[in-house]
């Protein structure tokens, strides 16, 4: 709703009911809100429920396939293990997160200011990005003596190139005319930069932010998985591969499911940053009447 | 604030002498444009699209440069001397009202505290200083240009250009819009060079119309409305009003011929 419309909004007019359809598109609204959080509880229930009776009704071992149950009691029972290793992950995901965000972004806006540099380093980017991790990692891990900085390395390849390109995109999509009036203003390089191209990009960036969250949780499991059993190396990626050894099945069912719940926090958070940073005045986080 | 001076006794701002202005592939936008622009004119540019009146604007702006002839300022200008209006408000979505009209002061280095009135000033000016704290999306088409306005003036500037301002708006508003800008206008004292494909909007605004012709753009005529500031409703209703705008459309009938 528009400020001209509080305007026209003169106190008798005031509709004593609101009409059928109304009526009907705000109980559709209340049912919805209540089956959005509901619905996917219910369908987990449900699946849980069912593997639980496969597991009992055909007798499979719990070396194969272990109950919920099972995976339930490994992850209180191990849980001290687990957490340490979540914690390790999660250090590793983070601060390769910070470190794409602080390439990505400062390769982009190093790119917008001279085309010269975007002209010879962009193709090593891409190529960069499109050669699979899995693939550079072990080579990383020859020449790269600490495995902590060789798993950083490893996951800032994979995250930093969305926000690379989504932060160029950005920085290139200025209302032209609004660039015409920073020029006929006589604003400098910086002040274009810093008043008109940043605040335009934002949205571009933090969706580029979101993508690259967890593509870098990705690429710490990986690195993690290549890195192996040495140094440092006890995060979660490295607990599933050691409970297979062991057959120890439900702990790697509740390891996975802790590197799943890690990667839905990252999104959370960052959707809820993007929304704080955004809701004032862009279009995406802009609630519609109709 | 400067007095608009009567007609015939302003002194020259700029001059447009000879000006071709030729895109890459041969596309003659601007054939020897020439045109004197005094103190305190109301110039409209009139013509059909393609005639190269927006061109026209963005030389005098500095935002391209001429093929050929030369643009001669009368003196030489600072950053606040000219404003500009674009046909979208053009605004900065992720900044307040007050932001925005800021803005130019904010190229210069000006803190906020020591041009607020200015700011305030404005807003009050276009009918928005209620408004300073709020966000363009919230704002209807016509309060948007109104904040464009505001931002084009807060400086002062001695030209102000508008790039057919009111085109995306509706006719009432468009009406609201022509009042109040020459109300302003008559308030700052400043030179305003309009473009615009509407005949009835530029006798209603402008002591001097400019009809160009397109492929190539070229000045057709020049046409003086010689009808009295301040114009109103009354000016509109007027028989003197229709008079002007028959000859107005001739000239620009003319100008069609002469394209086609």
């Amino acid at each position: 709703m528009s400020v001209a419309d509080l305007n026209n909004q003169s106190a008798p007019t005031k509709a004593p009911t609101v009409d059928a359809e109304e009526a009907r598109r705000a109980r559709r609204r209340r049912i919805e809100k209540t089956a959005r959080w509901l619905l996917p509880l219910l369908v987990m229930a449900l699946m849980i429920w069912v593997w639980d009776r496969i597991v009992v009704w055909n007798e499979i071992p719990h070396f194969i396939l272990p109950s919920p149950g099972r995976v339930w009691g490994s992850l209180t029972g191990d849980w001290a293990i687990l957490w340490d290793s979540a914690l390790l992950t999660g250090r590793i995901t983070l601060m390769a997160l910070a470190i794409a965000v602080i390439g990505g972004a400062g390769l982009a806006i190093l790119f917008n200011q001279n085309k010269m540099v975007e002209l010879s380093l962009y193709p090593y980017a891409v190529i960069l990005q499109v050669t699979p991790v899995v693939a550079i990692a072990p080579l990383i891990f020859i020449y790269v003596e600490s495995k902590t900085v060789g798993m950083l390395l490893c996951a800032w390849l994979v995250a930093f190139f969305p926000v690379l390109s989504s932060t160029t995109l950005g920085l290139n999509s200025v209302d032209h005319n609004l660039r015409d009036l920073f020029r006929i203003y006589g604003a400098t390089r910086w002040q274009r930069l810093w008043m008109l191209q940043l605040p335009s990009a934002l949205p571009y960036f933090l969706g580029g932010l979101k993508i690259a969250g967890g593509l870098s949780l990705i690429g710490a499991v990986v690195a993690e998985l290549v890195a192996g059993t040495g140094g440092v190396g006890t995060g979660l990626a490295f607990r599933i591969q050691e409970a297979g050894y062991r057959l120890n099945i439900a702990r790697m069912f509740a390891a996975l499911a802790i590197v799943a719940a890690m990667g839905v926090f990252i999104f959370a958070a960052l959707s809820l940053l993007s929304h704080m940073l955004l809701r004032k005045w862009h279009e995406s986080a802009i609630k519609r009447e109709h | 604030m400067a007095k608009i001076a009567p007609f015939s006794e302003r002194q020259e701002l700029l001059r447009v002498n000879a000006v071709d202005k030729v895109f890459p592939g041969d596309v003659q936008a601007l054939r020897a444009m020439s045109l004197t622009v005094r103190e305190g004119d109301f110039i409209s540019l009139l013509g059909p699209s393609g005639c190269g009146k927006s061109t026209a604007l963005r030389l005098i702006a500095g935002l391209s440069a001429p093929t050929s002839g030369r643009i001669e300022w009368a003196k030489t200008r600072a950053q606040g001397d000219l404003g500009v209006v674009f046909q979208e408000p053009t605004l900065m979505p992720w900044a307040t009202v007050a932001q925005n009209v800021y803005l130019p002061f904010r190229l210069e280095g000006q803190p906020y505290n020591a041009v607020k009135d200015n700011v305030l000033e404005a807003l009050k000016l276009v009918g928005l200083d209620k408004f300073q704290n709020a966000y363009p999306r919230e704002l209807s088409g016509g309060m948007k240009m109104r904040v464009s306005i505001a931002r084009a003036m807060v400086t002062q500037p001695e030209l102000i250009l508008m790039d057919e301002p009111f085109a995306a708006l509706d006719e009432i508003t468009r009406f609201k819009l022509n009042n109040d800008l020459l109300e302003m206008q008559a308030r700052i004292g400043c030179t305003v060079i309009f473009v615009t494909h509407s005949v009835f909007e530029s006798v209603f605004l402008s002591d001097r119309i400019v009809v160009m012709a397109a492929r190539p753009g070229r000045v057709i005529e020049e046409l003086h409305v010689d009808a009295p500031y301040p114009r109103n409703e009354n000016f509109r209703t007027s028989a003197e009003y229709a008079a002007h705008c028959r000859a107005a459309s001739q000239a620009l009938e003319l100008a069609m011929e002469a394209a086609a």
